[in-house]
């Protein structure tokens, strides 16, 4: 049994030409859709009972960790392989980075063996950034610091959008530790992006006025705000990131902004709960509400990889990640690798042109600007 | 139509060329063994949906449509100018024990049909696979043939069919675009 809801392809599926996934900051509106559409069509593969299709069969995926994660490196990791990449993690510790080895050195060492895609996550804000500028190959921000992590942003974005079936006109609540929050930014960026209203919620230490700036509402006074909301999005208190004393103690913090059932009573009845993981049960919210019926922190996990495919899918499609220049001159096509050469026959423009699926035009959607199709000479 | 286009058929004879399909469709059925269409996107699959039109009356039941999208089992992924668009394939019924019929409208190389049996076989296990196309233009790369055919037409290698089908296209009709003359644009869009 393998179904799906009905994929919603806009016109900017068509429009993918990224090499990276650097941030939601950078993406137009069309560019998120395009993800998220891709990932709806994604999904479905999550529900066969044989979760693998062989879309980047000889790709290599890196995850280059300079953090701790289990749930991002694990879902990349999980991603790739159900698109049948192969993948390897790495991580610092034990590694030439002990050793004094610079950050730029060891991304390219390991492009060097042959990545495609490198998934990265760094302590400083803009690390991906600047392996985009130095690195071929195609770089995924898996969390800079404080500053974004947009697959997570694109998994919540996605989750509001199956539940509640828009994005657009929503009022989704942002609860907790915005200041050091990459979850934050991004969802920042992508919930204003596809027009939603944003509302920061916290202590003022957590929560600074300033953020109005990004064109949010900043507030201090959940109960306030609570009933207006048709998500909330319950951010983690980040005790690794924080100085010490931006709030008295995590009981004063819990008694002010913890989600409670007697919270969720004065909410709408149908408000959907976030919550990026990992959380901190009676912190950020009360177990019973955590797994309660407005919780969808797992569908967001479940979503996650679904992201992290279409993320994966469409930054393979620039034909630079892959390490060859696009100029066609001889009617071949260009940065064929061998383990992708699946006709015997020769790489003539007879035979790669036109199989009778290119002919048919299966590789475009059905509605203007859609992208082309096949290599034809 | 496009001067350079030869009509092959016209809207009323397709819709005759379909009639025939389900009847053959029809007679093959196995008693016991629920029969189940997929077509491949983009015309596979409305063309599915008319074959399994036909089929109600002749089977005196409903016969289940899905859709399958070969863009993730393609050969040729890696070679791609630019990335395809997915489309999803949404099977809504367990293919497993079942008399799964692929659906498509054109059989040319084959290759786009070896990729939807890849992806069939990936939600399950069929107790048969079989294969309805509305043209067989010939020229096959894989050793794949259609159990039923609508129509056989001669081509040379570099031709072009089109099967022109309701809703994606505003007319029916299929046409031959000789090798050489520049093949019109599908959906009012250019060739790759």
């Amino acid at each position: 049994m393998s179904t799906v809801s009905s994929p919603r392809l806009g016109p900017g599926a068509a429009r993918w030409s990224r090499k990276h996934l650097l941030g939601l900051e950078d993406l137009v509106p069309e560019e998120i859709l395009a993800i998220l559409d891709t990932a709806e069509s994604f999904a479905e593969i999550s529900t066969r009972s044989r979760k693998k299709v062989p879309a980047l069969q000889g790709r290599i995926v890196f995850n280059l960790f300079f953090e701790s994660s289990t749930r991002t490196r694990t879902s990349f990791s999980l991603a790739a392989k159900r698109l049948s990449a192969d993948t390897q993690d790495f991580s610092p510790s034990g590694s030439s980075v002990s050793k004094g080895e610079s950050f730029i050195d060891t991304a390219k060492n390991i492009e060097a063996m042959g990545a495609d895609v490198l998934v990265v996550r760094h302590p400083t804000p803009g690390a991906p950034h600047l392996l985009a500028q130095h690195l071929k190959c195609s770089i995924i921000n898996a969390g800079d610091g404080a500053h974004e992590h947009p697959t997570q942003g694109l998994l919540d974005l996605m989750t509001i959008r199956r539940a509640k079936g828009r994005i657009q006109g929503l009022t989704v609540g942002l609860l907790g530790d915005i200041a050091h929050s990459r979850v934050a930014r991004s969802n920042i960026w992508g919930l204003s992006k596809l027009g939603a209203k944003v509302i920061l919620c916290g202590p003022p230490t957590l929560v600074p006025k300033a953020w109005e700036r990004l064109g949010c509402e900043v507030t201090h006074d959940l109960d306030a705000v609570l009933p207006r909301c048709d998500v909330v999005n319950v951010l983690r208190i980040q005790f690794e990131r924080q100085k010490r004393g931006l709030f008295p103690s995590v009981a004063e913090y819990s008694q002010f902004y913890m989600m409670t059932q007697q919270r969720l009573d004065s909410a709408k009845d149908d408000l959907l709960l976030l919550a990026p993981g990992p959380i901190n049960r009676g912190v950020e919210l009360t177990p019973e509400v955590a797994d309660g019926r407005h919780s969808a922190i797992l569908d967001q996990v479940t979503n996650g990889l679904a992201v992290r495919m279409a993320v994966l899918f469409l930054l393979s499609g620039r034909r630079e990640s892959r390490g060859s220049s696009f100029e066609e001159t001889d009617g071949h096509p260009p940065g064929r690798r061998p383990s992708q050469a699946p006709h015997p026959s020769g790489s003539g423009p007879g035979s790669v042109g036109a199989g009778d699926g290119l002919d048919q035009d299966r590789t475009r959607s059905g509605r203007e600007g859609g992208p082309g199709g096949n290599p034809r000479p | 139509m496009n001067p350079s286009e030869r009509q092959l058929c016209d809207g009323p004879a397709m819709e005759q060329l379909i009639s025939t399909m389900a009847r053959r469709l029809a007679d093959a059925r196995r008693a016991g063994v629920p029969l189940q269409l997929v077509g491949i996107r983009t015309r596979g699959v409305p063309l599915a949906h008319r074959l399994a039109r036909e089929l109600t009356p002749l089977l005196g039941s409903e016969v289940p449509v899905g859709a399958v999208d070969i863009t993730l089992y393609r050969d040729d992924l890696g070679q791609a100018e630019h990335w395809p668009v997915l489309r999803g394939t949404e099977i809504p019924f367990d293919v497993d024990g079942a008399d799964v019929v692929l659906v498509d409208d054109v059989l040319f190389t084959g290759r786009t049909v070896r990729a939807a049996l890849n992806a069939i076989c990936d939600l399950g296990r069929p107790a048969s696979v079989r294969l309805a196309v509305l043209v067989d233009r010939g020229h096959r790369e894989l050793p794949i043939q259609a159990d039923v055919v609508g129509l056989e037409v001669a081509t040379a290698r570099g031709d072009h069919v089109r099967v022109r089908l309701h809703p994606v296209d505003p007319r029916e009709e299929i046409v031959q675009i000789e090798a050489g003359s520049q093949a019109p644009p599908r959906n009012g869009r250019p060739e790759p």
